[in-house]
């Protein structure tokens, strides 16, 4: 359908954006990169009264590493991202997900802000931020504050993000020495939405796991950390029946969605194939990076 | 209102589009260039895919007031003389579609993905056109015309 119609306004800097939306509140929708509210718009799922369009604030794209983190404004495009020699370096699992986003064209106009801030459970990018410990930089109208990723998904689309508040920025921390990572994904079709995907992310010191971080997407309403298997993992020797194992303990306490797609149980034996697959891939790659 | 400008197909065009109006509804109602397809209008058949400044984009997801100062081909700009330009050749010559409503979003969604890689192999080819649906097809022969336009843009290189 034709989108409904709103208020446009269009800042162009920080500041004048939280102005709008301490002026409207949640009746404002914030527009980044728009493949996903603009879809909400057509479908008649989202009618705020007021688009508060921030592709025009030039302070809010731009990647930087700096200080063991690689910062990443907000409405940076995923097709940028996917392109910067910064996130190749320093945050490995993104880059190995930012591929799996979407389209081409979606990762066109698509902003890695837009998606975290967005919080679909499916997408990749908030199962990345949530493995990797990623820092939300909000600004509202008192100020700046810093938000953890497990703090950040809230439920279904929902973050902790206040009305009147703006994200302006995601922190990576850049992998330590001996980092493998992996993006695994079962899709219907190439760029579709996960049924399920696992980030996957081994560090390998003297070929024994001393960190494992997993999260899920796709198979609840937030991003899931799989913890269980993480304790498993730290201090082992990576092998077939270890990973097998980690497979069983990562997918036991699951109840992943049901639609047409695929049954709650189908979904949970392909998040064990995926965490069996993420772990040979992490495994595999840190090991090739060692040497 | 918002009077914009912008370039389209080389020229420079002007328009003042409701905010609410998408850059495909301003393509075809209010320039005249109803090349561009409106399919799902949410961003899912890939129909309404054009070109702006250099990438692919699904112009039912943009607004016409974002593109102001942008450059934007749509497939009318592939054959400005009337002349089929090489991709559309191929896709002639392998016979790539058959009703032709999804064909100008897959022709300016291959365009962009050929000028990125013009070594693109098969697989490569299927996937970056997995965001577009053709309900004739089969997706074979759209992907032979692609693969075609490829193997003889690589012959006349040098």
């Amino acid at each position: 359908m034709k989108l409904p119609p709103f208020a446009y306004e269009a800042p162009t800097t920080v500041a004048e954006a939280v102005d709008l939306l301490v002026e409207h509140g949640d009746e404002a929708s914030v527009l980044a990169g728009g493949q996903s509210l603009i879809p909400l718009l057509a479908l008649r799922l989202a009618r705020p009264a007021v688009l508060i369009d921030i592709n025009g604030i030039g302070e809010l794209s731009g990647v930087s590493a700096d200080n063991g983190q690689v910062a990443i404004g907000a409405v940076t495009r995923e097709y940028v991202a996917e392109e910067s020699s910064a996130i190749a370096d320093a945050v490995p699992l993104l880059a190995a997900a930012l591929p799996l986003i979407g389209h081409e064209a979606i990762r066109s106009r698509g902003t890695i802000g837009g998606s975290l801030a967005h919080a679909d459970p499916a997408a990749e990018l908030p199962a990345v931020a949530r493995a990797l410990d990623a820092e939300f930089v909000v600004r509202g109208p008192s100020g700046e504050r810093v938000i953890q990723a497990a703090e950040w998904f809230e439920g279904y689309l929902t973050t902790s993000r206040q009305p009147d508040e703006l994200l302006t920025e995601v922190r990576f921390p850049a992998a330590k020495p001996g980092t493998g990572s992996s993006f695994e994904e079962v899709t219907r079709r190439h760029g579709d939405f996960a049924m399920v995907g696992l980030a996957t992310s081994l560090v390998l010191s003297g070929g024994v796991i001393s960190e494992a971080r997993l999260a899920f997407a796709g198979v609840s309403d937030v991003p899931v950390r799989a913890t269980a298997a993480e304790d498993l993992l730290a201090g082992e020797r990576p092998s077939a029946e270890l990973f097998d194992e980690a497979a069983r303990r990562a997918t036991e306490d699951l109840d992943p969605p049901a639609d047409l797609h695929g049954s709650s149980d189908y979904r949970k034996s392909v998040a064990a194939a995926v965490v069996r697959r993420g772990l040979r891939a992490a495994a595999d790659n840190a090991t090739r990076g060692s040497n | 209102m918002a009077d914009i400008t912008l370039t389209v197909n080389g020229a420079a065009r002007t328009g003042s589009p409701e905010a609410r109006k998408t850059l495909a509804d301003f393509l075809r109602d209010d320039l005249d260039l109803t090349g561009t397809h409106v399919g799902c209008e949410h961003g899912v058949c890939g129909a309404c895919t054009v070109i702006v400044d250099g990438r692919a984009v699904r112009s039912c997801l943009m607004l016409a007031v974002q593109a102001a100062g942008s450059e934007v081909t749509t497939v009318e700009g592939l054959a400005p003389d009337g002349e089929l330009g090489p991709l559309q050749q191929a896709m002639w010559d392998s016979h790539s579609f058959q009703c032709g409503f999804c064909t100008p979003g897959f022709v300016m969604q291959a365009t962009a993905f050929l000028s990125g890689h013009p070594d693109a192999g098969e697989q490569e080819i299927r996937e970056a056109l997995s965001g577009n649906i053709c309900r004739c097809t089969g997706y074979q022969s759209i992907i032979d015309g692609v693969l075609l336009a490829a193997e003889r843009n690589r012959e006349v290189r040098p």
